[in-house]
């Protein structure tokens, strides 16, 4: 790791300021992903601001069916929560399958999203359930926050605070994992929402997290595992790699796509 | 050069170090705490897993500074001088480590699977829980076979004290 | 005997510092004054250097000083060599081509050492590393064996020509062509044996400390074998004399073959800490681990076995080539040879066989034993054959091995080999009834009617484990002796200390080899240490590895402790005024046989070292060496059984049962035994559906890390079901044959042939991932 500044920041004006007066500083909130690159000297920020410790960021509220969830939550809260296991399972399963339980215990759904890794869960339950992304200065629905490969609509500077979404009518969520990292090699969100279907598809695009318009059109149809059967998967903007390519990820879109069904009943 | 301050297996513990320190060099190199492993670079393996304030974490993956005014239990801490803790025990009587090298970061996770899901693991939920710990040497089969039977052991001594 | 003695499941003595974080691994040491190292290594595949500059490193923070190759070269130390001579069937000796342990001109791996940093701190020395300027010219690049010997291909080393390091042969390649030609059938397969990377959980690390004023090195390093370390640093790569050099292997935390090895670093950092006046650490993080630690594997074989009309194998032709990676690692000639080829017969009468070997350079890591070394590829080999040729006959593959296995002892194979005993029927029997294999049809339609397909398959191995005897290995081209040594130390109160050169690192000697003194003499075992892994203590020694520990270094014990014994039993005669002909020791005691005579262990061991009243002539004391050399190998062998349940849609494998059923000879600690059967299976399983090392074709490593190297994980696996049919090995004083590798060697087949089974055809190759398992599927047979 290149050397580094650390500040701990205490309230979200506290670290907006800290990241203002560090240009090349980076946002720090479970670090799962950030310390791990830097560790591998892929990335060295100047400073680091530590969101773990500011209170307003972090913990579940549930109102009605609407679930905030605060941006320095860790994965394992949320896989834990009984109160939104009773209105959305289907994010609760999400997240009690990311990484292992000790990186559970650490990295936080903001750190997760703002990372954007095509292979990350959240990105796909997020748009699945069309929720948005609350930051220090606005919202920002789902469908425009993730935006490309590690790429998210985030300006220069800004935090995510929270994210929010309607307890959606249906959901579910199946992952299969790569065989080495278990990151998702194909992970896919299917929600029956109050905006309509959704089903959203994460370590499988060659630009990241999508939706996928057939399914839902078919899911709208007929909510059902079969209905996705004849529906095609185009396989040329799916990523390729030693663990599986193009052909094999098209499959597992569909595949895991039943099983999201099937899971949400 | 920055001062952490952490308590560690009891006791208050401070020393000086780099912000890009991670907690498990720290643990290791100015506590002097050697039990702690590290055995790959990209959060996988689990020979680091300690306790912070009450939850199991990957020590290789997390600051010293970011840890700073925590509480943390090595391996070391987690039974008194001298004892073992019932899942160390386990291990011992199940024969569930070789090597040694990735044991201490097993033991730590099993006591953190059996603090939250203890009294009704099973063979499945065992290996699901040790999905963030490598072993080279064992196969996991006497692993497993100690955490139900540490969690038995646990569960037992619960009801027997209600 | 107490039941701490020979066969008893004793709890392991060394497990309360390992449970308790008191382990003490090479990493974990400091001393005054200790400053950290980091590697400058590569980032090409093959590449001229044409300059070094290391000016800007040299000014940053904290470093001591930055030292390369031409300065090692000028110091005198020595190039790596590999240590077991073979000869290509035209009689020319092997083309060893030139390792520097800090390359000179030219890089031949990514990866390959260039230069080393010392600096105050690990993070300094990595910054200081970055900062180092090499001008390379790169070269062609070529990774794969049967391409590197394509004309036009890459020359990687001048004493090469075209990549072959030998082109060697065993067996009789006439009469094998003649029986092929009668045959009534012949099974034609190609067979690939994918490359690994042992990944012992402690990645390597060392601490070289000079010492000015003695002019003497200590090196702690991890080791499966210090003093072959000290001898090949001391007499070929001139770091320092024996008697200037103890090498300590402490805690090491598994090894797998990967740490036999004497490896660049170790020496660099002995004598970077001469040239730098600190002592000097280094430790290898996972990524250098898999850049660096050698590779297994790595064979492309093409296969004939000829049978007659009763289904009996009349002969057995296999061609492979073995890619040896850029350099020659230390017993790398070996393994796709003595250790593989010799191997072929398996457990079957093979009238006649031949075998041709070449092996190759490429620009890869290199190539030497990782668990079970060449027997894992000779058993997959001959495995997959056998299941093959069993479908093509039309014959349920237990049949075919029935009528094909050996049954009378000692039986010579056509390769060498000598086999003392053994049962395989036993074993196969054993495993087809705990597999339930009369009700695999019943759960194949269970399976079905859930959509799944479902296959079983079975592997019977056969291995050869503690290599011997030091006369015949040496004839047939090893650089050293494989024999074992120990010392028995009883001290005046009686406790007692084993020295023995055999390694322990994870295997749990200090409990099995205390079991045996323990069972010998009916002392607690709690009196007993065994101590090991240090040249300053133990006399000396040739490692472990080769499952060589019971059968050969247990052995060594043996015979120390019959001096032992031999000198108790006189002084206790005389003491007790008896004939010495009628003592015998039990439970702590030196009894005359028939009488309530006796005295206590300790007091032998007492008045040997007061002396006041010995045996006229007898030299005070109680201690005694032995070393033993083997007569000959040993053959455990086995028959294992995986039943899989595959999802069509994903290609995801499911291994619903896994059964092995071993022959390992007599059995110190079952408990023990077992831990490494699981151990072994874990691994091979690892190679049949997750374990691939890959490069692309630059050169440049794939699977760097554990986000791309997929190691068996607890929910990969399930638990093994494991049973014994021990037939004594005679050629041992305890009856051991050895169990440290049959797993990794018995169960890569049983899952492929399981696998192919349950698809339908015999298209696949390890390791199955569930995309590969998917595409064999779907694609059209």
């Amino acid at each position: 790791m290149y050397a580094t500044s650390y500040h701990r920041a205490s309230s979200v004006e506290d670290a907006v300021k800290l990241k203002s007066a560090n240009e090349e500083g980076r946002y720090l909130s479970g670090g799962m992903t950030l310390i791990a690159t830097m560790k591998q000297r892929l990335a060295a920020p100047s400073d680091l601001i530590d969101l773990r410790h500011i209170p307003a960021i972090r913990g579940i509220r549930i109102e009605g069916r609407k679930v905030t969830i605060g941006a320095a939550t860790p994965h394992a809260d949320v896989a834990a929560s009984r109160e939104l296991a009773a209105i959305c399972p289907a994010i609760c399963k999400l997240a009690g399958h990311i990484g292992d339980p000790h990186v559970r215990h650490m990295g936080t759904i903001g750190g997760s999203i703002a990372n954007n890794d095509p292979a990350a869960d959240y990105p796909a339950g997020l748009l699945g359930l069309g929720a948005t992304v609350v930051t220090d200065r606005r919202s920002i629905s789902a469908d425009d926050f993730f935006t490309g490969l590690f790429e998210t609509a985030l300006e220069e500077g800004e935090m995510v605070t929270s994210v929010t979404f309607e307890a959606p009518e249906k959901a579910g969520y199946a992952k299969f994992n790569n065989p080495a990292s278990r990151f998702a090699m194909t992970g896919v969100f299917a929600a029956k929402t109050a905006g309509g279907i959704r089903v959203a598809v994460t370590g499988a695009g060659a630009s990241g997290v999508f939706r996928h318009p057939g399914f839902e059109q078919a899911l709208a149809s007929n909510w059902s595992p079969d209905a996705l059967s004849n529906v095609a998967v185009d396989a040329s903007n799916l990523m390729a790699d030693m663990h599986a390519n193009a052909e094999y990820r098209a499959n597992l879109v569909k595949v895991m796509a039943k099983r999201a069904v099937a899971s949400a009943g | 050069m920055t001062k952490v301050t952490l308590t560690v297996n009891g006791r208050t513990m401070s020393g000086e170090c780099e912000d890009r320190t991670l907690l498990v060099h720290f643990i290791r190199e100015k506590l002097g705490l050697t039990g702690t492993h590290v055995g790959c670079d990209t959060t996988q393996c689990g020979a680091c897993v300690i306790h912070m304030d009450g939850h199991s974490v990957k020590s290789c993956s997390i600051l010293a500074v970011q840890a700073s005014g925590s509480t943390i239990t090595t391996i070391e801490g987690l039974a008194g001088q001298g004892e073992l803790h019932p899942v160390q025990a386990a291990f011992k009587e199940h024969h569930g480590l070789q090597c040694g090298f990735c044991t201490p970061g097993m033991v730590m996770t099993a006591v953190d699977l059996i603090n939250r899901e203890g009294g009704h693991l099973t063979e499945e939920t065992v290996r699901a829980g040790l999905e963030g710990n490598i072993c080279r040497c064992t196969g996991y089969h006497n692993i497993v076979k100690a955490i139900l039977a540490a969690d038995a052991e646990i569960a037992g001594s619960r009801q027997a004290a209600e | 005997m107490g039941v701490e003695g020979i066969g008893a499941r004793v709890t392991r003595k060394e497990d309360k510092r390992f449970l308790t974080g008191k382990g003490r691994y090479t990493d974990d040491m400091t001393v005054p004054g200790m400053k950290y190292a980091c590697f400058v290594r590569s980032p090409y595949a093959h590449a001229k250097i044409s300059n070094i500059d290391a000016t800007a490193a040299k000014a940053m923070p904290g470093v001591i000083d930055v030292l390369d190759g031409k300065q090692l070269q000028a110091d005198g130390i020595g190039n790596l060599i590999c240590g077991w001579m073979i000869h290509s069937k035209d009689g020319s000796p092997m083309r060893m081509g030139a390792w520097h342990p800090l390359a000179v001109d030219t890089v031949r791996y990514v990866g390959d050492a260039i230069a080393i940093v010392v600096a105050d701190s690990s993070g300094e020395a990595r910054d200081a590393a970055e900062a180092v300027v090499i001008d390379y010219e790169q070269l062609p690049v070529v990774t794969e064996a049967v391409a590197a010997l394509a004309s036009g291909a890459p020359q990687i080393h001048p004493e090469a020509p075209g990549n072959l390091i030998f082109d060697w042969q065993i067996g009789e390649p006439d009469a094998v062509d003649k029986a092929i030609a009668a045959a009534a059938h012949v099974t034609e397969i190609e067979i690939l044996n994918n490359r690994l990377s042992p990944n012992p959980m402690e990645p390597r690390a060392t601490l070289g400390i000079y010492d000015t004023a003695e002019d003497h090195y200590t090196c702690y390093t991890t080791s499966q074998n210090p003093h072959v370390a000290r001898l090949v640093m001391s007499a070929f790569y001139n770091v320092a004399p024996e008697n200037k050099l103890r090498v300590i292997a402490p805690d090491v935390g598994g090894g797998f073959g990967s740490k036999i090895y004497i490896y660049p670093e170790e020496i660099i950092c002995l004598w970077a800490s001469k040239k730098t006046g600190v002592p000097v650490k280094w430790t290898s993080d996972r990524t250098e681990a898999f850049l660096t630690d050698a590779h297994g594997r790595d064979h492309v074989s093409k296969v004939k076995m000829a049978f007659d009309a009763n289904n009996r194998i009349t002969a057995l032709k296999v061609d492979t080539i073995a890619n040896l990676g850029a350099y020659m690692s230390l017993f790398s000639s070996a393994v796709p040879t003595y250790l593989y080829a010799t191997l072929l017969s398996g457990q079957y009468a093979i009238p006649a066989i031949h075998a041709n070997v070449r092996t190759v350079y490429t620009n890869t890591v290199p190539v030497d034993a990782y668990r079970g070394a060449g027997r894992p590829e000779a058993t997959y080999l001959l495995e997959r054959t056998m299941e093959t040729a069993a479908r093509e006959l039309g014959i349920s593959p237990a049949e075919l091995r029935k009528i094909n296995f050996i049954r009378s002892f000692p039986y010579q194979t056509p390769v060498i080999m000598n086999y003392d005993a053994g049962d395989y029927e036993a074993s196969l029997n054993a495993a087809m009834q705990a597999a339930d294999w009369a009700g695999f049809a019943a759960r194949r339609s269970q399976s079905e009617a859930k959509g799944k397909k479902r296959g079983i398959g079975m592997s019977c191995y056969i291995e050869a484990c503690g290599i011997a005897p030091s006369a015949a290995v040496g004839s047939l081209g090893a650089g050293v002796g494989l024999w074992e040594s120990a010392e028995v130390r009883v001290n005046a109160v009686g406790t007692i200390e084993v020295l023995t050169g055999s390694h322990s690192h994870g295997q749990g000697h200090e409990t099995t080899f205390a079991q045996l003194v323990a069972g010998r003499l009916g002392v607690p075992i709690e009196s007993i240490n065994i101590v090991h892994g240090d040249t300053d203590k133990v006399q000396m020694g040739m490692g472990t590895y080769g499952s060589r520990s019971g059968a050969v270094g247990m052995s060594a014990v043996v015979k120390a402790l019959d001096k032992v014994e031999a000198k108790a039993k006189k002084i206790a005669a005389h003491l007790m005024e008896a004939s010495e002909e009628d003592i015998v020791i039990e439970n702590g005691e030196l009894k005359v046989a028939g009488t309530d005579k006796s005295v206590p262990w300790f007091q032998v061991a007492l008045a040997s070292y007061t002396a006041h009243n010995l045996p006229s002539g007898m030299e005070p004391g109680l201690k005694e060496t032995a070393f033993y050399d083997p007569s000959n190998f040993t053959f455990p062998a086995g028959c294992y059984i995986a039943e899989v349940e595959i999802d069509p849609d994903t290609g995801e494998t499911d291994i619903v049962q896994f059964v092995a059923a071993d022959d390992f000879g007599n059995i110190i600690n079952p408990m023990i035994v077992e831990g490494q059967v699981h151990g072994g299976i874990a691994q091979g399983i690892g190679q049949a559906l997750l374990e691939n090392v890959q490069y692309d074709a630059n050169g440049q490593l794939l699977t760097a890390s554990y986000m791309d190297y997929a190691m068996p994980r607890a929910d990969d696996l399930p638990s093994f079901t494991l049973s014994h049919q021990n037939t004594p090995c005679p050629g041992n004083p305890l009856g051991i044959k050895g169990c440290g590798e049959a797993g990794a060697i018995g169960s890569p087949p049983a899952l492929i042939n399981a696998i192919t089974d349950a698809i339908g055809h015999n298209k696949l190759t390890m390791p199955a991932t569930p995309m590969k398992v998917w595409q064999a599927l779907h694609s059209a047979h």
